[in-house]
C-alpha cells in the first residue's frame, strides 16, 4: 500500500465521554417496524410511490426525488406500508412499514456490470435504491447522476465523539467492500481516495483500486470536507461524491447478488447507555427494542440518530435514520445551577475553555447532557471557533455571510466547501451559544435554491 | 437552593408568555439568571454544550480587573495622604479611595444598566453582559477628582452613541469604555488635564503638584518617580492604570484562561517597544529620551493594552489581524505621547483609532483567503479550457 497523503491536523478537540459502545456485535434482534425519513435526504423533496396500506417488497421502491425521478428510495424489509406520519403542511415526515413474516426481495439483473454501458450502470444503481447512499459536495446532497464526479471520497474511521469504529462494523465485508470500491471506480475517472486512521487497523490497506491517504488529530480530523480540501479541493462547478463505508459494503453486496442491502450495522453508545454495544440490522429499524437490549438508565432521555455533535433528535419511539452507525442516548439536562456562571465552578461539566478545569480534574470521561449551559447571545468572543476548525476557511466570517444572505461572500469564504457537520464542534465550544450548523444549512439551501 | 428556585419561579409567572408584564421578561431574566444558569435544553445543532458562557467569560474579565481596581483604590488614598504630606496607615488609605472610587462605580453600573436594560427591553432581547465589563472599565480610567455627574453623562453617552447606536452588544465599532473617556477628555479638558485632577482632593491644596509623568514630560520637567515606583503603580494618573505590576496579574489570568488575546497584548508590547527604542536614538526632547522600557509601565499603555485593546468587539477578528492591531496600537501609543504634547495619554486615542481601522485590517486578512481561492478556481477553469 502506498499512502498518498498524510493529513496532519492539531486545530479541533476530541470529547471524551463516557458511554462508549462495546465491542460486541449483537446479531439476535427482532424488528417488527422499520421508518424511513425523507428528511434524511437533505435538499431532496420527496413523492410518494405507495398508499398507506399496501403491501411492498423488500428493494420496492417507496418514495422518489421529485428533481430525479429515477432516483428511488427502496424498502429495506417486505410488508405493508402501515402509517404514513406527516407534520405541518403535509410534509411527510415518517413512513413506517410493518415486516411481514415472508420475506421476499426485488432481484435485480446485475450480471455483466463491470462492461456495462455507464449510463445504464448508473440506471441500475437509481432503480435499485442504491444511488441512495452516494452524496455529492458541495452542499452534502444526494449526488446528481447527470454529473460526472471529480473524484470520489471513502473514509474508514471516524473521529466523532463516541463514534463507530469501522473496522469493527465491516471487519467481515471484505470481498463486498472491495466490490463496492471496484463499483464506484466506474463512475469517477481516478480512483476512489481512501481514507485510512494512521494505525491502518483492518483490511482497509489491502483493498485495491484506490488511492490511499491516511488522517490523524483530533476530530474533526475524520470530517471528509478536510480530506477534500487537501486532496482534491472543489473549485466552481467541481462535484466530488462521498459514500459512507458500510454503503460501500451495501453497494458491493448489490452487485454480487442482484438485491438491495439495507444493512446497518449500529454502535449504541451514551451515558445514558447501560450497556453500550453493536448491532446488526437494516436501515430505518425501530429503536424500541434495541434500547431494550442497552438498557436506559434515566427516565427523562433524548435518542440522537448520529453523535452528540451532529445528529438529528430520534424518539424512544422512532426509528433508526437513514445513514447513521451511530445512536446515541443521553440524559436530558433541564435543570438549574445555582451561580453556575462562575469561572471553575461545576469543572464536572466537560469544557473546553479555559475558564473550567475540567480537563484538569477528569482526563477519562465526561458524563454529558442536553443542557445549554447558557443562554444565546451576540457574537462576542472571536478567535474560539478557528481553533476546532481545520479547514483553510474563516468559520465565523462564513457563519456571518451565512446570517446576512450575502451569497457572493459565502461563495468566496467557502460555502462550497464545507457541510453543517464541519461546525459541530463550533456549536458545542463557542461563547455565545450560536447555532452554526443551524446557520450554515441554512445558508446551504439558499444556495441550492438560489444558484443550484 | 430549592426555596429559592421556587420563590423565583413564583416570581417569573408574570413575566410569562401572554401574561402581562411579558415585556419586561429580559429584565426580569437577567436577575433570574444572574443567580441560575437556566434549565435550556439544545433544540437544534449540537446535543450537548460548553460549560462556558458570555457570563462566564465577562466575569472571568472582571475577576482579572480586580487586582489593578483594588490597588488603584488604595494609590488614590495614598497619593492623597502623600500630597498633603499626613501620616496615614494602609487601611486609612484603602477606606480613603473606597469612598471615592465605589460612588463612580455604581454611578456608571446604575446609568448603564438602566439604558442596557431599557433597550434590552424595547428591542424584546436579553441583556448581554458586556456591560457588566463596561461598567468596571470606565470608572477605573476615570481620574479620580471627576465630579459624579460627568461620569454619568460620559457614561449615558458612551453606551448610547458608542453602543446601541451600532445596534447593541456585538455590533459596536469603538470601545464603549474608551468612547466614555474620550468624550469626558474632550468635553470637559479642564477635568481632565493638568496637575489638579490626579490626585484626590488635590483642587482644595493649593501647594500641591499631582501631576502625572506623561505630563511632566510634555512640559518638559523632570521626573522624579524611579522606575520601580513607575511599575508598581505609586504614582498619579488615572484610578487603576497606575500599577503594571497589577494589570500584568490581570494579563496573565486574561491569558491563562484564554479570554484576552494573547497575541493583540503581545503585538502591542513589541510594537510600543520598537516605537520607543527609535524614539530614544532619535532624543530630540525629554518625552524622546525618555527610556522605551520606561515608556512600558507609566501611563495607560498597559492598562489599555490588556483591557481595552483585547476587547474582542472593538478589536480584529482575525488571528493575524490580532497581530497587526496589536502592534499598531503599540506604535501609535508611543507616536502619540511623543508628538503631541497635548494629548500625553495616546493609549486611549491609539484603540480609538485601531478600533476604526481593525474592519479593514480583518478585511484584508480574510481577503487574502478569499483570493488564494478565488486563483484555485481560476487556475482550474484555466486547465479545464486547455483540456
Amino acid at each position: 500500500m502506498e499512502v498518498i497523503k498524510r493529513i496532519e491536523t492539531r486545530r479541533g478537540a476530541n470529547l471524551s465521554l463516557n458511554g462508549i459502545a462495546e465491542k460486541i456485535l449483537d446479531k439476535t434482534l427482532s424488528i417488527n417496524t422499520y421508518g424511513l425519513r425523507p428528511d434524511d435526504f437533505f435538499g431532496t423533496t420527496s413523492k410518494l410511490c405507495l398508499k398507506e396500506g399496501s403491501n411492498i417488497l423488500a428493494g420496492a421502491p417507496v418514495f422518489y426525488s421529485k428533481k430525479t425521478p429515477d432516483i428511488k428510495i427502496v424498502s429495506p424489509i417486505s410488508g405493508t406500508i402501515k402509517k404514513i406520519l406527516r407534520g405541518p403542511k403535509r410534509k411527510i415526515e415518517n413512513i413506517i412499514i410493518e415486516s411481514s413474516t415472508n420475506q421476499e426481495s426485488i432481484i435485480h439483473e446485475v450480471k455483466g456490470w463491470k462492461k456495462m454501458d455507464i449510463n445504464n450502470l448508473k440506471q441500475l444503481l437509481m432503480e435499485s435504491g442504491n444511488w441512495s447512499f452516494i452524496h455529492q459536495r458541495p452542499y452534502g446532497i444526494m449526488a446528481n447522476p447527470l454529473d460526472t464526479p471529480k473524484s470520489i471520497f471513502v473514509s474508514t474511521a471516524k473521529t466523532d465523539p463516541l463514534g463507530e469504529d469501522y473496522h469493527f462494523v465491516l471487519k467481515e465485508d471484505q470481498k463486498e467492500f472491495q466490490l463496492g470500491i471496484d463499483l464506484l471506480n466506474r463512475l469517477v475517472d481516478q480512483p476512489v481516495f481512501l481514507g485510512l486512521d494512521k494505525s491502518f487497523p483492518g483490511y482497509f490497506e489491502s483493498i485495491e483500486g484506490v488511492q490511499h491517504y491516511s488522517f490523524e488529530g483530533p476530530h474533526p480530523a475524520g470530517n471528509l470536507s478536510l480530506h477534500i480540501q487537501k486532496l482534491s479541493p472543489l473549485n466552481m462547478n467541481d462535484h466530488v461524491w462521498t459514500v459512507n463505508p458500510e454503503d460501500v459494503v451495501n453497494i458491493g453486496r448489490f452487485v454480487s447478488s442482484g438485491v438491495f442491502s439495507p444493512q446497518r450495522t449500529i454502535a449504541v453508545s451514551g451515558n445514558a447507555v447501560k450497556n453500550p454495544k453493536y448491532f446488526r440490522t437494516k436501515i430505518g429499524a425501530e429503536l424500541a427494542p434495541i434500547l431494550n437490549k442497552v438498557g436506559i438508565k434515566f427516565d427523562n432521555v433524548r435518542v440522537i440518530n448520529g453523535d452528540v455533535l451532529t445528529g438529528n433528535t430520534a424518539f424512544i419511539s422512532g426509528h433508526l435514520g437513514y445513514f447513521n452507525n451511530l445512536v446515541t442516548v443521553i440524559p436530558e439536562g433541564s435543570h438549574y445551577r445555582m451561580f453556575g456562571w462562575l469561572p471553575f465552578k461545576d469543572n464536572k461539566i466537560l469544557s473546553l475553555s479555559n475558564t473550567s478545569l475540567s480537563r484538569l480534574f477528569n482526563r477519562k470521561g465526561f458524563e454529558v447532557d442536553t443542557n445549554l449551559n447558557g443562554e444565546e447571545r451576540a457574537l462576542v468572543v472571536t478567535g474560539e471557533m478557528e481553533k476546532f476548525f481545520p479547514l483553510d476557511i474563516y468559520p465565523m466570517q462564513l457563519i456571518k455571510a451565512c446570517m446576512t444572505e450575502d451569497i457572493e461572500k459565502m461563495e468566496a469564504l467557502g460555502i462550497y466547501e464545507v457541510v453543517p457537520e464541519d461546525f459541530g464542534l463550533v456549536d458545542y465550544a463557542n461563547t455565545s451559544k450560536i447555532e452554526a450548523q443551524e446557520i450554515i444549512r441554512q445558508g446551504i439551501e439558499l444556495m441550492i435554491n438560489e444558484v443550484g | 437552593m430549592n426555596f429559592i428556585r421556587k420563590s423565583l419561579d413564583n416570581l417569573k409567572k408574570p413575566f410569562g408568555k401572554g401574561q402581562k408584564l411579558e415585556k419586561f421578561a429580559p429584565a426580569f431574566n437577567a436577575f433570574d439568571t444572574l443567580l441560575f444558569v437556566p434549565n435550556h435544553t439544545t433544540k437544534k445543532g449540537a446535543h450537548i454544550r460548553d460549560a462556558v458562557d458570555l457570563k462566564r467569560t465577562m466575569v472571568t474579565v472582571i475577576f482579572a480587573l480586580l487586582p489593578a481596581l483594588i490597588y488603584g483604590i488604595y494609590n488614590t488614598g495614598y497619593q492623597h495622604y502623600i500630597q498633603i504630606e499626613e501620616s496615614f496607615t494602609f487601611l486609612e488609605a484603602f477606606i480613603h479611595g473606597s469612598w471615592k472610587i465605589i460612588p463612580m462605580i455604581i454611578v456608571s453600573y446604575v446609568v448603564g444598566l438602566s439604558i442596557e436594560f431599557g433597550f434590552a427591553v424595547y428591542r424584546g432581547e436579553e441583556v448581554n453582559e458586556g456591560y457588566l465589563v463596561t461598567g468596571l472599565l470606565i470608572p477605573m480610567i476615570m481620574p479620580v477628582d471627576i465630579p459624579l455627574w460627568m461620569v454619568g453623562i460620559s457614561t449615558a453617552f458612551a453606551v448610547l452613541v458608542a453602543k446601541e447606536a451600532f445596534g447593541g452588544t456585538g455590533m459596536n465599532i469603538l470601545n464603549p469604555a474608551l468612547t466614555a473617556r474620550a468624550f469626558a477628555f474632550f468635553a470637559y479638558p479642564t477635568y481632565m488635564s493638568g496637575n489638579k485632577v490626579w490626585v484626590s482632593e488635590a483642587g482644595n491644596i493649593d501647594a500641591i503638584s499631582g501631576e502625572t509623568i506623561l505630563g511632566t514630560l510634555a512640559a518638559g520637567g523632570e521626573v522624579n518617580y524611579s522606575m520601580m515606583e513607575m511599575f508598581q503603580g505609586s504614582i498619579p494618573g488615572s484610578i487603576a492604570e497606575t500599577s503594571t505590576l497589577w494589570v500584568a496579574v490581570g494579563a496573565l489570568i486574561l491569558i491563562l484562561t484564554g479570554v484576552g488575546s494573547w497575541r493583540i497584548i503581545s503585538g502591542g508590547i513589541i510594537g510600543a517597544a520598537i516605537m520607543g527604542l527609535l524614539f530614544n536614538l532619535w532624543g530630540a526632547n525629554e518625552l524622546m529620551s525618555f527610556s522605551w522600557l520606561n515608556h512600558l509601565v507609566v501611563g495607560g499603555f498597559a492598562f489599555g493594552i490588556v483591557f481595552m485593546a483585547t476587547d474582542p468587539v472593538s478589536g480584529t477578528q482575525t488571528t493575524k489581524g490580532k497581530w497587526i492591531y496589536g502592534f499598531l496600537v503599540g506604535i501609535f501609543c508611543i507616536m502619540i505621547r511623543v508628538f503631541n504634547p497635548a494629548y500625553p495619554e495616546g493609549v486611549m486615542l491609539a484603540i480609538l483609532l485601531m478600533n476604526v481601522f481593525a474592519p479593514t485590517i480583518d478585511h484584508y486578512v480574510v481577503n487574502g483567503n478569499i483570493n488564494k481561492r478565488k486563483k484555485r478556481w481560476a487556475l482550474a477553469s484555466k486547465e479545464l479550457k486547455t483540456a
